[in-house]
């Protein structure tokens, strides 16, 4: 997928984060600022790479402020942001891109 | 060397300080020593009073100097200017290279920051601390040491000689013009004055700080003029309204509603429950709501409590408005239900070292049935973390947590299995605390695990029917929540030590270093 404006999805709450998608330079460029990121920033990191993979998203900047959330909240604010970026909102492909 | 909780304690670190690794709690029972004493400039003329201008003129008569150490107590929380008061005035005069022995330091404290990094301070002693100063030496920015002790221990430190203060501040809410201090009356009540009575008896020189000038004698005094040098005047020595708060309402979370169930049925299927026992809690949500529903389960079994410690909160206060407990011995007052209860005359106000040196003939702690406590990480071996962060950084204090677990006959950690991400059951601790011997039983909303040192334990808990597990299970349901945690990267420099009760080297902490993604 082909990101084409800049989206938002999730908040700053305890135990949620907030990702931020933009179009790319040609690459993934991601940053991360997060409460957990001494125990957890290697795993957000894969998580979040695992989830760009599979919705085929190789170009984009995303931003991530964590306040501790599990990998499954990371991966469905991922897919959040990038679905609300292309403007779909609708025929989202549960079980395909998205995967459990 | 490795200490008797498996922690590597570098041998440099053992040379400076001149300490021995933790050698388990019992170590050093039957220990004989000699008092460190206090030089006292006698005061034998008929002058009358020991008011004098201002914390500046006090400094000066104390003779303040580079390297000398000052102590403090913080009994006024949240809501303590006395410290910082006290230090603006020692940085104005250019005095350097300090030594803080404080009882604790907290978020109140955080302008010592810059004195911190330009050299004024250059040494902590603390029962630990909070905020931007905890963050400054984990950064690195405290020259010297920062060492981390528990109530008993600043005691014992100081009994022994270990630690000399030369000038103490005592912030009292109500002083008359020769030095006798209360911690009760005035702007800043704070009920009890436990912390500093040590400072008292120890200091070369005493300076009393208050808002609240008396007419002489403010008796019965909790620090006596016989060890006050100076009275000093000023408009505030705090904030009231962060000294003691409200009575916090009882919790509503249903997760700490159950831990807090939990604890209790643990608690009366124990022995140690029946008429006479002896009790301690934390502040914390879930402890607070345990001595609740024990009230209740005392009055319908009608078990009364001989006498409850603290650390004081309204529900422990309530037990003796309702008769159900004979005393309280009191250290310290969180709200203001406590404040007021230090009236009663069943309520007894204790020092710091009655409550917890592990260096005396006998404290408080060693007579204790229950402690319920609190913790940031519980490990596989039961060893408990409650000073620093799971992110590397120092964020907590020890307060009597390593005190009261090692007296205790049944030392219970409540905490949710994760707080936030991050779990609190864990394979090892970031730093050690209070050792595995001292934890008896771990409670999480997940289950209970009782340490297999415990086997008393164990057995009489075998037809009670609560979620038990081990600490593994407990561990293991954690990692599969939230994912195993890495290890936080440390640099080299040991920036403090955590200090066993009795002096010995329990953990170190090192300089963080900004996190590096691994590929």
């Amino acid at each position: 997928m082909e990101i084409m404006k800049p989206a938002i999805a999730g908040t700053l709450e305890s135990s949620d984060c907030q990702v931020t998608v933009e179009p790319g330079d040609g690459e993934i460029d991601f940053t991360l600022k997060s409460s957990v990121m001494n125990q957890y920033g290697n795993q957000i990191r894969r998580v979040v790479m695992e989830t760009l993979e599979n919705l085929e998203v190789s170009n984009v900047k995303i931003s991530i402020v964590d306040k501790g959330a599990l990998d499954c909240t990371i991966k469905a604010r991922v897919e959040g942001a990038i679905f609300r970026s292309v403007g779909q909102m609708e025929h989202l492909p549960w079980g395909g891109a998205i995967k459990p | 060397m490795i200490n008797a909780v498996g922690r590597e304690i570098p041998e440099d670190i053992l040379e400076m300080t001149g300490k021995e690794v933790f050698h388990g709690n019992n170590y050093f029972d039957g220990h004989v020593f000699q008092k460190a004493g206090a030089y006292t400039k006698c005061v034998i003329n008929s002058h009358g009073s020991k008011v004098i201008g201002s914390i500046h003129e006090a400094l000066v008569k104390c003779g303040i100097k580079d390297g000398m150490t000052l102590g403090f107590h913080h009994h006024f929380r949240d809501g303590d200017y006395i410290v910082n008061m006290v230090m603006e005035e020692v940085h104005k005069m250019g005095i350097k290279d300090i030594t803080i022995c404080a009882s604790s330091l907290g978020k109140a404290h955080d302008p010592l920051v810059e004195y911190i990094e330009d050299g004024t301070i250059t040494n902590i002693q603390s029962s630990g601390v909070r905020g931007k100063i905890g963050e400054a030496i984990s950064n690195g920015k405290l020259k010297g040491l920062a060492i981390m002790r528990s109530h008993g221990g600043r005691v014992r430190a100081i009994e022994t000689g270990e630690v000399h203060l030369d000038i103490s501040f005592i912030g009292a809410p109500t002083c008359d013009d020769y030095g006798n201090c209360r911690g009760i009356g005035g702007k800043s009540n704070c009920g009890v004055l436990s912390y500093s009575m040590v400072d008292g008896d120890y200091a070369d020189h005493v300076v009393a700080i208050t808002d609240c000038l008396v007419p002489f004698p403010n008796f019965p005094a909790h620090i006596s003029m016989t060890k006050v040098d100076y009275v000093v005047v000023v408009d505030e020595i705090g904030d009231p309204e962060k000294i003691a708060t409200g009575a916090a309402k009882p919790t509503t979370d249903m997760r700490k509603l159950m831990m807090a169930d939990y604890c209790t049925q643990f608690v009366v299927n124990t022995p140690y429950f029946k008429d006479g026992f002896s009790y301690q809690t934390g502040v914390g949500g879930a402890s607070i709501a345990s001595t609740i529903s024990l009230s209740k389960i005392m009055k319908e079994r009608g078990i009364r409590m001989r006498f409850g410690i603290g650390g004081l909160t309204k529900p422990m206060c309530d037990l003796l408005i309702n008769d159900q407990v004979d005393a309280l011995l009191d250290t310290q007052d969180f709200d203001l239900a406590a404040v007021e209860s230090v009236k009663d005359l069943r309520h007894f106000r204790i020092s710091a070292g009655q409550y917890a040196s592990p260096f005396n003939k006998g404290a408080v702690v060693n007579k204790l049935d229950f402690v319920i406590l609190a913790t940031l990480e519980v490990d596989v071996n039961f060893n408990c973390n409650v000073v620093v962060g799971s992110d590397g950084v120092i964020t907590g204090a020890q307060g009597g947590h390593p005190d009261t677990a090692a007296g205790a006959k049944c030392t219970i950690v409540i905490t949710p299995l994760l707080q936030g991400r991050t779990p609190a059951v864990c394979t090892e601790v970031t730093t050690v605390t209070t050792p595995g011997e001292s934890i008896d039983v771990v409670i999480t909303d997940y289950g209970i695990a009782i340490n297999p040192i415990r086997q008393d334990l164990i057995e009489c808990m075998k037809d009670v029917d609560l979620p038990f597990k081990t600490i593994e299970e407990l561990r293991d349901i954690a990692y599969s929540i939230a994912g195993k945690p890495q290890k936080v990267q440390f640099g080299d420099r040991v920036v403090g030590i955590i200090e066993g009760r009795d002096g010995t080297i329990m953990d170190v902490v090192r300089q963080i270093k900004p996190f590096e993604f691994s590929e």
